[in-house]
């Protein structure tokens, strides 16, 4: 199953700021923690992570530093910022009204829908 | 293959992906750092995966995604960077940071010593009101050793070639000043105007740095004095406004900088200003790189409208050219124009390319300049014995007949282009080594005119 690209576009800055507030983390290994969070259901194309990036840092969410990476190369390294953490707790917050209100159309139209594998696909979207 | 070779194949293919990327404009240097970063983590756990390196740099590849889809959201979130920054010192860090900042110190140190070369006399009670002459005759001096010194200093050229262009300096300085020219004559104006053009020659040779000797080499200086010529214009307008914000400031406190204007700011930010352009040149070739093609694609076919209308005139109307005095003068700076239009979409277009609408309209120009040229030629020939052989006229003829042998050779060579029977390489070879001939042509007057014209 492929989540639309539209709902990529509208989750992603709620995950990127999630998961760099469990810690200073930098692009591949954001990807990875992507797929693993998601089961490998939210599949991004790899090099768009930093133009999101990018724009999180214009907005002030993120900040970024260069680093040596015990590889030898140069990796930089994004960590949230106080102002990204109230942006986050502000998406959290609309995530979840947005969740709450397809969970009850779900429940009321349950009946109705043959569900083979469950239509709701990625719980972690919605539980950040 | 041996793991080395994997590794050196795998090296291989990285550096052209980054070649790639780091052509787009809106990705920079940084950002390909640390794309490339991901890339090689990938690749590196796709190989641990127990695939070969080959497919693992394919998988990756493909993963980062379609590079046309990713450089559109670069610029997206970077628009600014489509609008290339005049920034001088690299912002990628690094090595080369280091590098342009030395650049940057020497040349500004440069200019500064050329706005102070021009003070110089002044110590030996020379001063730019009462000795115009002396410093007309030598501003070509003041500053064109200061920027050979500092294409000398860049391109580190050998230590032999350095004395030839001192020497050529040298010998410059000693013609300006040694030839007891009458006072306000034409042969003294003459030698004012023509020794910076010879000089420029010694500027080419340090400039092209031992690829003196190559068409790409002059090409390269031809392109270099467009973009120098038009980054001066630039910077003179700049300063223009500059000065005029600084006479009007100071006035409304009572302060007259009319004569600091005149004897200071005026000729050493003249001076200055020339080694600061050329450095911006070098520096940020890739700024304004197509400034001077853009103009001449603007004005190619203006100009040749403008003279077919000309020519259509007079043959129409019958109308004789009138030889006024500056009538010569004028027909030579069409001409010079001309060839600068035909230089600039000479040095900008791609050799490799077939004839186009544009080559066409380049022919006309040419032709039709030819053309205007020859009926004033042909006008002031039936009566040059009338006025006599001064030296302002033969050296405007003498201008005349250099440029119009330059385009007219042009002309056939663009003619045999258009009808595939010659080269576009072979307009270029003529055109870079028609550039000795301004030169020898420039040091003849400066040299050769005015004992032959007994100094007046």
């Amino acid at each position: 199953m492929e989540i639309s690209k539209d709902l990529v576009a509208a989750s992603s800055t709620p995950i990127v700021l999630a998961i760099l507030a469990e810690g200073d983390s930098y692009g591949y290994a954001i990807l990875q923690r992507v797929r693993e969070l998601s089961g490998g259901r939210l599949e991004w194309t790899d090099g768009m992570l930093y133009p999101v990036l990018h724009r999180l840092g214009r907005l002030g969410y993120v900040e970024s530093r260069w680093e040596v990476a015990e590889t030898g190369r140069r990796r930089k390294y994004y960590r949230i910022t106080s102002e990204g953490q109230t942006q986050l707790e502000e998406n959290r917050r609309q995530w979840q009204a947005v969740d709450a209100t397809l969970r009850g159309i779900w429940r009321a139209v349950s009946v109705s829908i043959p569900v083979g594998e469950p239509v709701w696909g990625a719980p972690s979207v919605g539980a950040v | 293959m041996t793991a080395p070779d994997h590794a050196a194949a795998l090296e291989q293919q990285i550096d052209q992906w980054r070649s790639y990327l780091l052509r787009r404009q809106a990705i920079h240097s940084v950002d390909v750092v640390e794309l490339e970063d991901h890339l090689r983590e990938q690749i590196a756990l796709l190989v641990d995966a127990g695939l070969s390196t080959d497919e693992a740099f394919l998988v990756a590849v493909k993963r980062m995604g379609d590079l046309d889809a990713l450089s559109r959201e670069f610029a997206r979130e970077h628009s600014d960077r489509l609008w290339k920054q005049l920034v001088v010192v690299g912002t990628d860090p690094g090595e080369r940071g280091s590098g342009a900042r030395t650049d940057t110190i020497v040349a500004i140190a440069l200019a500064v010593a050329a706005a102070a070369f021009v003070k110089v006399p002044a110590l030996f009670g020379l001063d730019l009101d009462g000795d115009t002459s002396f410093y007309a005759r030598n501003a070509g001096l003041f500053v064109l050793p200061l920027l050979t010194g500092y294409f000398v200093w860049k391109r580190r050229l050998r230590a032999s070639t350095a004395l030839w262009l001192a020497a050529a300096f040298v010998a410059a300085a000693v013609f300006a000043n040694v030839y007891p020219f009458a006072s306000g004559g034409s042969t003294e104006a003459l030698t004012a105007l023509h020794l910076p053009i010879a000089l420029w020659l010694a500027v080419g040779v340090a400039y092209a740095g031992g690829r003196w000797r190559q068409v790409a080499g002059r090409m390269d200086f031809i392109r270099f004095s467009g973009e120098l010529f038009i980054y001066y214009v630039l910077i003179a307008l700049g300063g223009g406004v500059l000065l005029a914000f600084m006479m009007m400031i100071f006035q409304a406190i009572g302060i007259d900088l009319e004569p600091v204007f005149q004897s200071w700011l005026l000729p050493c930010g003249a001076a200055g200003g020339l080694v600061v352009a050329a450095w911006l040149v070098e520096a940020k070739q890739s700024v304004i790189e197509n400034m001077a093609p853009v103009l001449t694609r603007l004005f190619t076919p203006l100009f040749a409208a403008m003279l077919l209308i000309f020519l259509g005139t007079v043959l129409w109307t019958g109308r004789g050219v009138d030889i006024e005095r500056q009538v010569l003068i004028a027909f030579d700076l069409l001409l010079v124009v001309v060839l600068g239009l035909l230089l600039y979409s000479v040095s900008a277009r791609d050799q490799s390319a077939p004839p186009g609408l544009f080559d066409v309209v380049q022919v006309v120009l040419v032709v039709s300049a030819l053309a205007a040229d020859a009926i004033a030629l042909w006008a002031i020939a039936a009566r040059i014995t009338e006025f006599g052989f001064t030296p302002n006229r033969v050296a405007a003829l003498g201008e005349n007949v250099v440029l119009l042998v330059n385009l007219a050779w042009s002309a056939l060579l663009y003619i045999r282009f258009l009808r595939k029977r010659g080269s576009f390489a072979a307009i270029e070879r003529w055109q870079t080594e028609y550039v000795h001939v301004y030169a020898v042509w420039a040091a003849v007057v400066v040299l050769v005119f005015p004992p032959l014209f007994a100094y007046i």
